[in-house]
């Protein structure tokens, strides 16, 4: 036995290297690293993020003073950078100020729908049968709407206002979400591993947390992160609409909004905010790509 | 055993599972390890709403088997007869639609018999996609760690028993225990397999086709390691595999299946040796020679074998069979002693007084 | 249907003593950004009309790539290296587009999997009159006709029903006799088989071994089967090469490699091969696992499995020599130099 035992462990020559071996998510980072325009798109997206968050102290004018003597300057008015709005406010500092909201409006419903969405469609998924009939029909009834549509209608029947937009793009994102969780868990699930960890008689809960989580989150997460830009663009719509952010506040879609009616005037003032929501959902959408393919590795 | 189980450490644990000091049998040597009786399993594939037309898979269709204790029973057959749909009705991971199974001479389900947590303890499964049957995220350690951990071992005891096992089946912990599936080659898997499926502490190993897709230099290896472990740790395997060659290596009893049913079983020599069923000729004649000098040159059976959704009536082979007659398409063959009473087979030219013009010169 | 019907074209050509298919030193690497792979490390041969060449090897081993660089069947990240030929013409340095004229045609292949290459949406009688009609430019009648006559070639039973049958709808063995059929639909010269039986079931995996090596004798094919199964090389095989880590290791006569092999890699291949006389004894598998193509070392790539390697093993490839007549073995032992000789084992020498 013990000479079998020698040529068994002798058996296994050392092709792969005693290297550390990294987890899937290590290994995931150093492919990001590699890919120069995720990076660039991380770059920008951590630069208005930052720049959103120490807002108050790196906006070089109050965002709500407002004066009838400045109305509409160009860009390059010294003191005011990137101009001034119809009521003679700072741009710079609006779009800096409103930043902060259109993010938090881009941000809150895809992390909040992600975590109730995703529950859903781990639950439908793993279950199966008359729970995910039961889980899935009833998404399939909010699915049917186009998502702006169903946005503005839910918003709209709610009143306007930052946390009825929340509560409206959260209703928007969740079915989405799970229809993606719900079909890449029941992928999972007829995996033979899960069939070897049913067999040695762990439960349902056991083996969603120790098997079925672990390889779902990944393509749940690229999927929420391309919906960030599309809350943000909708966010702004709802503000653009009047069902959103109410002014004095304002996030990008709303001083889209009021600049409209000074697009003659003053062209580059308003489209300034147009800019800023095209750059930013346009980062998150290539930072998804970039999340993707590096994603789309064997373990 | 659970209790058992949280209070020894990881040594004895181990000592549970060797033949000396097996705690676990109930029945004694000569009662059978695992007895099957008329395992049915009939899959819909359609018709489950209006409308439709109602069409049914019998997979396994009244299977009768027994495996003794420390013996390797080989199941054989082609696609669709049936064999890996077996190895899941005895593992309780699909449900049977009839029949009973009993463990060591308690039926599994019943009130006084055991229950399915206890018989997936004693009956573990190693699968034939080696990569497919690891969970990609998970380090292999962790893999095979968690069944101990479902069994109630502490974390760090989980552990060590992950690492004891691992380098029970001949891959260094220090080395593999923190990597990950695909780090591995197709043979290391496998061992890691083997190795999840042991650390439970089964009784009984299934191995379904588990050295079919490895390289015939590494499947060898894996069989070598097969026998040692049933060895040492006294295992009884059922050894489903559709390779007449290692089914005829490694096991003591062989189970021929076609169509859902057991056509022939017996011991290992008679059923290679003296096949009484023509189904089983056929498949073993239709092993490659091995030598160019000696080729094969008309197919023992010609066409494929039939769906098993409209399995033909009375004997299910009549329809590819030399030797099939009348009284085939009629009446169902029982499975029979012939010759040897360990060795049946379901033929009725084997049987006499079946009305089979063979029949009264085999009898 | 008889051979003339099916190969009037070639007919002629079998008289010259030129060898069909002449493989000069390919190579084929797989390069991409995260990768660079040398698979194929120049494997060379010739093969004439009516000669059935096996490579044998196992997963990795390059069988699969070396017999699709034969067609340029390859993945975009490949690069490949030397010289084919195929009756003449430069497989290599054809332009992409003159491809698709040979495929078919000239050289022409079989998978293992017929669901996959088979297309589900069309019957395999328009797969078939489709694949002569864009290659001989014949009628619907007509290729519908000979599509007939391919099928009762492959021995599919009441073919004239089967025409109208789509993939699903037959049985394993069936569709890998369609599938065998739509590729002899254009007569082709060069017949690339890739582990075609593997999936299937053994009393069907027979019949199938035996309709090619009818058919091949029959149309006069020039064949290249690749397998991991010795036992099928042996059934269709004149000649085999050994393959290991994107090399030949040896090659030979069906029957002199596999009664006296010479490589020790291929003799460990032939002690593992389970069958039945080894019944209650303990198999000799080669010890660990195929080579991480991604870091040969410079010597033999058998090396490190092998039990009779010594130190020189490990200072460079060793050539194909002539092992024993008609026999070549890539192996040290059997070249002209004795540095092997000389050389004491590693226990020795370490």
């Amino acid at each position: 036995m013990s000479d079998q035992a020698a040529t068994f462990s002798g058996a296994i020559p050392d092709t792969v290297k005693t290297e550390r071996s990294r987890s899937f998510w290590q290994a995931v980072f150093r492919r990001l690293s590699r890919d120069p325009l995720t990076m660039i798109c991380a770059a920008i997206l951590l630069a208005i993020v930052l720049i959103a968050i120490f807002a108050p102290w790196i906006a070089p004018n109050d965002p709500y003073k407002t004066s009838m003597v400045r109305r509409l300057k160009p860009p390059g008015t010294p003191g005011y950078w990137l101009g001034t709005d119809e009521l003679g406010r700072d741009m710079l500092s609006r779009l800096i100020y409103g930043g902060r909201l259109s993010l938090f409006m881009g941000f809150t419903p895809v992390v909040v729908a992600t975590f109730i969405g995703g529950t859903l469609g781990v639950i439908a998924g793993y279950a199966g049968g008359r729970i995910n009939m039961a889980i899935m029909r009833l998404i399939d009834v909010f699915y049917a709407f186009p998502s702006v549509l169903l946005a503005v209608a839910i918003s709209g029947a709610l009143g306007a206002g930052i946390v009825n937009g929340l509560v409206s793009l959260i209703l928007v994102f969740i079915p989405p979400i799970a229809r993606v969780a719900e079909s890449v868990t029941t992928q999972v699930r007829t995996q033979d591993f899960i069939e070897a960890a049913r067999a040695t008689g762990a439960s349902g809960a056991r083996i969603v947390t120790g098997h079925v989580l672990s390889n779902v989150v990944g393509p749940i997460l690229i999927y929420a992160s391309s919906l960030i830009s599309v809350s943000i663009v909708i966010a702004s719509g709802l503000s653009f609409l009047g069902l959103g952010v109410s002014p004095p506040l304002a996030d990008w879609g709303l001083m889209l909004n009021t600049l409209r009616q000074s697009i003659y005037i003053a062209p580059v003032n308003a489209v300034l905010p147009g800019v800023m929501i095209f750059t930013t959902s346009m980062c998150f959408n290539l930072m998804s790509d970039g999340l993707r393919s590096a994603m789309d590795v064997k373990g | 055993m659970q209790t058992e189980n949280t209070k020894t450490n990881d040594k004895t644990a181990l000592r549970v599972m060797t033949r000396d000091v097996d705690t676990r049998d109930r029945g004694g040597p000569r009662q059978p390890m695992l007895i099957i009786r008329g395992l049915k399993k009939h899959f819909q594939v359609s018709g489950k709403s209006l409308g439709q037309p109602k069409i049914v898979v019998k997979a396994v269709d009244g299977v009768d088997l027994e495996v003794g204790k420390g013996e390797t029973l080989g199941i054989v057959g082609e696609s669709g007869c049936g064999k890996s749909t077996t190895a899941r009705l005895l593992m309780h991971l699909i449900e049977p639609d009839s029949g009973e199974i009993l463990l060591d001479g308690e039926t599994v389900g019943s009130m006084r018999g055991v229950d399915v947590r206890e018989l997936r303890r004693s009956v573990q499964m190693v699968f034939q996609d080696s990569y497919a049957s690891l969970n990609p995220r998970l380090t292999i350690e962790d893999t095979v760690a968690f069944g101990p951990r479902i069994g109630g071992l502490s974390r760090t005891e989980a552990k060590s028993r992950a690492r004891s096992m691992l380098r029970m089946v001949g891959l260094a912990p220090e080395l593999f225990a923190q990597r990950y599936p695909h780090e591995l080659s197709g043979g290391q898997r496998q061992r890691v397999n083997i190795a999840r499926a042991l650390a439970v502490g089964p009784r009984v190993l299934i191995l379904d086709e588990a050295v079919s897709a490895l390289d015939k230099s590494v499947e060898a290896q894996v069989l070598n390691l097969l026998q040692e472990l049933k060895k040492t740790l006294g295992l009884t395997y059922v050894f489903i595999s559709h390779d007449l060659n290692v089914v005829q290596y490694i096991s003591d009893r062989v189970v021929v299946m076609y169509l859902g049913q057991v056509v022939e079983a017996g011991p290992v020599e008679r059923i290679y040796e003296t096949p009484r069923h023509p189904y089983t000729a056929a498949l073993l004649s239709s092993r490659p020679s091995m030598d160019p000098t000696k080729r094969i040159t008309a197919p023992p059976l010609t066409g494929d074998p039939p769906n098993p959704i409209n399995p033909p009536s009375g004997c299910r082979f009549r329809t590819r069979c030399p030797l099939a007659e009348d009284i085939c398409a009629r009446v169902a063959p029982a499975l029979t002693a012939v010759d040897d009473p360990a060795h049946l087979a379901a033929c009725h030219a084997r049987v006499s007084g079946s009305g089979h013009s063979h029949a009264s010169a085999a009898a | 249907m008889t051979n003339d019907q099916l190969h009037g074209a070639s007919s002629g050509d079998a008289a010259t003593s030129a060898p069909l298919v002449d493989v000069r030193d390919l190579s084929v690497r797989f390069v991409s950004r995260d990768m660079d792979v040398s698979v194929v490390n120049g494997v060379s041969f010739e093969l004439r009309e009516g000669e059935v060449l096996c490579l044998l090897g196992e997963s990795g081993s390059g069988k699969s790539v070396t017999m699709r660089s034969l067609m340029r069947l390859l993945p975009h990240t490949a690069q490949l290296g030397g010289s084919v030929s195929i009756g003449g013409l430069d497989i290599l340095g054809m332009p992409a587009r003159q491809l698709s004229t040979i495929r078919g045609s000239l050289v022409s292949m079989i998978f293992q999997e017929p669901m996959t290459a088979l297309d589900p949406v069309f019957t395999i009688g328009q797969q078939i009159v489709e694949t002569v009609r864009c290659h001989e430019g014949c009628s619907r009648s007509d290729a519908r006709r000979r599509a007939l006559e391919l099928l009762e070639l492959v021995q599919i039973p009441s073919a004239a029903r089967r025409l109208d049958a789509y993939p699903h709808e037959l049985s394993g063995g069936l569709r890998q006799r369609a599938m065998i059929a739509l590729a002899l639909s254009c007569r082709p010269r060069v017949l690339l088989a890739d582990e075609p039986t593997t999936a299937l079931d053994a009393t069907v995996q027979i019949q199938v071994l035996l309709l090619l090596r009818e058919l091949q004798r029959e149309l006069g094919m020039a064949t290249i089967f690749v397998t991991h199964d010795l036992g099928v090389a042996c059934e269709v095989a004149d000649h085999v090469a050994v393959m290991y880590a994107g090399r030949f290791i040896e090659t030979g006569a069906v029957g002199d490699v596999l009664n006296r092999p010479h490589h020790p890699y291929t003799v460990g291949l032939m002690r593992s091969t389970v069958h039945g006389g080894q019944r209650g004894t303990t198999l000799e598998p080669i010890p660990g696992a195929p080579p991480d193509l991604r870091s040969l070392s410079t010597g033999c790539a058998f090396a490190p499995r092998c039990g009779e390697a010594r130190p020189p093993c490990l200072t460079a490839m060793p050539e194909l020599v002539e092992a024993a007549p008609g026999q070549t073995a890539r192996c040290i032992k059997y070249g002209a130099a004795t540095t092997y000789a000389a050389a004491g084992t590693f226990q020795a020498a370490v």
